[in-house]
């Protein structure tokens, strides 16, 4: 997930090596079942949700999320991907293609947006998705959800449902696949 | 790459990530606001020393859906008229700043020069016959999305061959993608090299429509022609054109094309263009998006990595091994 847009950049370009797993299969599923939970209970229900993933890593728990709330509430929330790519701070800066082209069928006017992301890192890409999303219409409000928030923070932006807060380094790097999550670092 | 002068500069792999990025740009089209910051502060100029409707407004609204500026040098308004080089021109408008020049001239090889003169990145939209490589790029990805993959497919490419540059651009960009092409032309407009280019040659076109996965016609270019290629017009279009009957021989899957302006009635007949398999309004609609990759691939996409990490098929294993 997101591996070609890591790969050439420095300073994360290179292999990833993993240290420890820090979420086993199960852990996820757990934590997306309690954020879709959690989700129901801030919303009063799944009026006006849609959730949208971010490409490449927010699809698959995006996805999960949306079967998540679906077996909670009985109703399929509707959901889109968003590639970022277009909005980012660092165009011009390092090779940044975009991956797939954004999904968004619905009018988010009004809408309660829940964008979902693998890792919360700096904030920048969540920064850009918000512009992005602003050419689709005026969300009521935007909520965020995330597997993995690891700090270092570059920009006033906060996840709403974690589903684990790992402290790190900023030299290390931290990978979600569809089920584990693992800390470990680049390797030139 | 810095540039796009021709087709020969690009691998098949280059064309296919054209290809493969060109959906998320036409979608920006689709949105209520159809308009992205990517290319916001930069500045192209479109400088076109030969008459151009389609590529020129598709250059021009590729850049501003990327939020790029765009100067319109149109040479029959300025100083070209007062007997200015084309080196002053363009050193001119460099002097005012711009990160790219998209430039049509009727003599070959004007991007290249361009390129020794000026910093910006140039982009080709036209150079005499030589070469239109975003017209290829288009005509790649309108193939694309009628065809699937274009390896080993059949692609016949039909008329005035000796003095287009779509036709050169095009049989270099099939070829590189797999697929296999034949040229239908008479005789005196075949290029005089041809036995060297990797292409077969038909002369009777309903031989050649017989087996074909795609039909691309090109326009009688009579601006170019300075002596008489064919005898007549009417010979022609009854020989070389693409009418009623031939389109039925082709079958109705089989997609037609052509870069436009089209002569009706010569190249193709009056009727044919509103035939569902006609995919003139397509190639047009993906002229913006494509052009967009091209301007996002040159001036968006930042300095190459500093290691050529994609390439080494160890780390390749080894990060696919954590992630499964």
């Amino acid at each position: 997930m997101g591996e070609r847009e890591r790969r050439g950049a420095p300073p994360y370009g290179g292999t990833f090596v993993p240290r420890a797993l820090v979420m086993d299969a199960e852990h996820i599923r757990r934590a997306i079942k309690r954020m879709a939970h959690e989700i129901v209970e801030r919303n009063h229900g799944l009026d006006n949700v849609v959730v949208i993933g971010l490409q490449t890593g927010g699809i698959e728990p995006a996805q999960q999320l949306v079967d998540a709330l679906e077996a909670i509430e009985g109703v399929r929330t509707p959901l889109g991907s968003v590639d970022v790519a277009f909005h980012r701070d660092d165009i011009g800066l390092r090779p940044v293609l975009p991956e797939a082209p954004t999904e968004i069928n619905d009018d988010l006017n009004g809408r309660t947006v829940v964008l979902v992301d693998d890792v919360l890192f700096t904030g920048r890409t969540v920064r850009a998705a918000l512009d992005a999303i602003n050419d689709f219409g005026r969300p009521r409000a935007v909520q965020l959800a995330v597997m993995v928030d690891r700090g270092h923070r570059e920009l006033p932006i906060r996840a709403d449902f974690v589903g684990k807060n790992l402290p790190t380094a900023r030299s290390e790097s931290v990978k979600v696949t569809c089920d584990s999550v693992e800390i470990g670092f680049m390797q030139k | 790459m810095n540039h796009l002068l021709s087709i020969d500069d690009l691998t098949g792999d280059d064309i296919r990530e054209v290809l493969r990025i060109t959906p998320s740009f036409a979608e920006v089209a689709q949105r209520r606001i159809a308009k992205v910051p990517a290319l916001r502060g930069q500045t192209v100029a479109l400088l076109f020393y030969e008459d151009s409707t389609r590529t020129r407004l598709s250059f021009e609204v590729a850049a501003k859906r990327l939020s790029a500026d765009t100067l319109n040098v149109s040479v029959s308004s300025s100083s070209v008229n007062k007997g200015e080089s084309l080196r002053d021109t363009a050193e001119t408008i460099e002097a005012m700043g711009i990160d790219a020049v998209v430039v049509r001239h009727r003599s070959s090889g004007v991007p290249l020069q361009l390129t020794r003169w000026l910093d910006a990145a140039v982009l080709n939209a036209g150079d005499g016959w030589h070469q239109h490589p975003t017209q290829a790029l288009i005509d790649c990805h309108t193939l694309h999305q009628q065809l699937g993959d274009l390896s080993g497919s059949r692609i016949a490419i039909v008329g005035d061959i000796k003095h287009s540059r779509v036709a050169r651009s095009n049989v270099a960009a099939f070829t590189k993608l797999g697929a296999s092409v034949v040229l239908v032309a008479p005789p005196t407009l075949l290029p005089a090299a041809v036995s060297t280019w990797p292409v077969t040659v038909e002369t009777n076109m309903d031989a050649a429509m017989a087996s074909v996965d795609a039909v691309y016609l090109l326009r009688m270019q009579r601006e170019r022609q300075n002596s008489a290629f064919v005898p007549d017009l009417r010979e022609y279009a009854i020989r070389y054109g693409m009418t009623s009957a031939r389109a039925a021989l082709v079958g109705p899957d089989v997609p037609i094309l052509h870069p436009g302006p089209m002569n009706r009635g010569v190249e193709i007949a009056a009727a044919v263009p509103d035939l569902d398999q006609v995919v003139v309004i397509d190639q047009v609609r993906n002229g913006v998006a494509v052009r967009m990759a091209v301007l996002f691939l040159l001036l968006g996409s930042g300095p190459p990595p500093e290691l050529p990490i994609a390439s080494d098929p160890s780390s390749e294993a080894a990060t696919s091994a954590t992630s499964t």
